[in-house]
This record gives structure tokens, sequence and C-alpha cells, in this order.
């Protein structure tokens, strides 16, 4: 096992805007090429922002962050927004990504391209 | 659940504390590697606790919680004798066949929470919505609960 040797700093503030939590994610693959699936509760469609550099994907989701007036009594939410990023296999094709929002969940899906899809060959007399 | 008053936090990032899961969080970020990969995808220690805030103005109470994906009809919310019940079960849409996984990192399956309110809320006036995964109850309190204003006679 590592261990990391950290050492021990005072708590500097940060600013807001450069934090952020990785979202949970699920991924499959299946024949036709990869699904992603991301959970970012409090993220609307105009919060998302998905950005595409080489081989690696980046989603970010902002959160629409309007809390409920009057004071708080108890706090487990992190007011952050999310960020991750994934490295992708080649044989996606890049041109027909797509996503989709509902309920606070990024679904992306990843197309292989045409010629990665497994091929069957016919044999000729 | 009882309710503790929110302070302040001193610190810009400030250390979170009493729930399970991040009991979960602090461990697998003491345990690299294959340990904290295992605890984190199985969700053996915790199954799923959804995270809630709880704010209160003059007139209600609002407990907000993230429940992402999930179907409105698949929520419960239920008030019985001040404590409020929010459960409901999040079902796999996907069907994995003929799929290689790579990563299932995201809970499927039944939770339940509750919270003690500390004053007396008006049961006939919940009111519940669900958008962008986020749960908000809004509770207003009964008339007996506000705080009243007592006006000094002076004689």
């Amino acid at each position: 096992m590592n261990t990391t040797v950290q050492k021990h700093e005072k708590a500097k503030p940060v600013p807001r805007a450069e934090e952020f939590v990785a979202p949970s994610v699920d991924i499959f693959e299946t024949n036709e090429g990869y699904v992603l699936e991301a959970e970012m509760p409090g993220v609307n469609k105009d919060g998302l922002e998905i950005t595409l550099e080489g081989a690696e994907i980046t989603i970010t989701g902002h959160r629409v962050n309007v809390p409920p007036a009057g004071e708080t009594l108890f706090r487990e939410r992190r007011p952050v927004d999310y960020r991750r990023t994934f490295e992708l296999d080649p044989a996606i094709d890049t041109g027909r990504i797509s996503a989709r929002m509902n309920q606070g969940v990024l679904t992306l899906t990843l197309p292989k391209s045409a010629k990665a899809k497994p091929q069957k060959i016919a044999v000729t007399d | 659940m009882n309710l503790i008053r929110w302070q302040t936090p001193t610190l810009a990032t400030w250390p979170r504390f009493g729930r399970l899961t991040d009991l979960r969080d602090e461990i697998d970020r003491l345990l690299d590697g294959t340990l904290a990969e295992f605890t984190k995808t199985s969700n053996l220690l915790s199954g799923w606790t959804p995270a809630f805030d709880v704010y209160e103005d003059k007139d209600n109470f609002s407990v907000v919680a993230e429940l992402p994906g999930m179907k409105k009809e698949d929520i419960e919310v239920s008030l019985h004798n001040g404590t409020l019940s929010i459960s409901g079960e999040r079902k796999c849409e996907t069907k994995h066949e003929d799929t290689e996984v790579y990563r299932s990192e995201r809970f499927f399956g039944r939770f339940q929470r509750t919270i003690s309110l500390p004053t007396a809320v008006a049961a006939d006036n919940i009111k519940a919505q669900y958008k962008d995964g986020i749960l908000t109850v809004t509770l207003p309190k009964t008339e007996e609960a506000k705080p009243k204003q007592i006006d000094v006679a002076v004689n």
C-alpha cells in the first residue's frame, strides 16, 4: 500500500468557484458503443458543460443553487459544482456523442465508429 | 435524526460529520487503491443515504434532498407525530444484457430517512416538488408554532 505523507498546512481560503466534486458514474459498453451515466443533482441542461479535448472528455455541472429562505438548521449537501474527466477509447466516434439530462442524471452516449464495430466477413467459395 | 443548529463555518472548507457515508469518504481517502475502490463500488458500508439540508424561516421549514435519477411516483413523503419521513426506491432503468460494466458507482435500491421537526407543522399544507433531481419539501408551521409579537401595554 502506498502511503502519502501529507504536510499539515493551514487551510487556505479557497475561492468557491474552484471547488469541485466528482460525480458518481456508471459506465458500460454495448456493441454499439459506451454509455456513461453521471449523478449531478441540482444541475439542469443549462448548467452543463461537456468539453472534448484530444482523447479526453470533461463533464462539468454547475448547480442551480438557490437555498430556500431562512436560516440553515442542518446541512449535508455541499454547495460545490461537479467535474470529472474520462479518457476515451479511440474506437469512439467523437462526432456522434450525445448527451441527455434527466432529473439530475446525465446520460452520455458514446457510439463506436463503424469500422470499430465487429463485422462479419462473408466467405466465398 | 435530531436537528442540530447549523453554525456558520469559520473555515472555507470544513469537515463534515455525522453521516456514515462521510466516514466512508474518509476511509476512502486514507486507503487508496483496491479497498477504497471496493467500498465505493459496493456500497457495502452505507447503502444509500441521500444528503439533506433543512432550512427554517418565519413561516416554513424546508427540507431539500438530493435524489438524482428517480421517478416522481417512486418517492414517498409522509408525516407522522412530527416526524417527516422520506423514502423511496431507485430502480435501474438500463438493462445490462450483453454489456460489459466498467464502473458502477451509483446505488440502486431503497432508502429511507426521517427527520424530527422542532415544532408543529400544518400537515394538510405540506408541499413537495421534484426538479433536477432535487426534492424540496415545504412544511408550513402551524399558527401556534409561529413566533408572536406581544405588544406591551403602557398604563
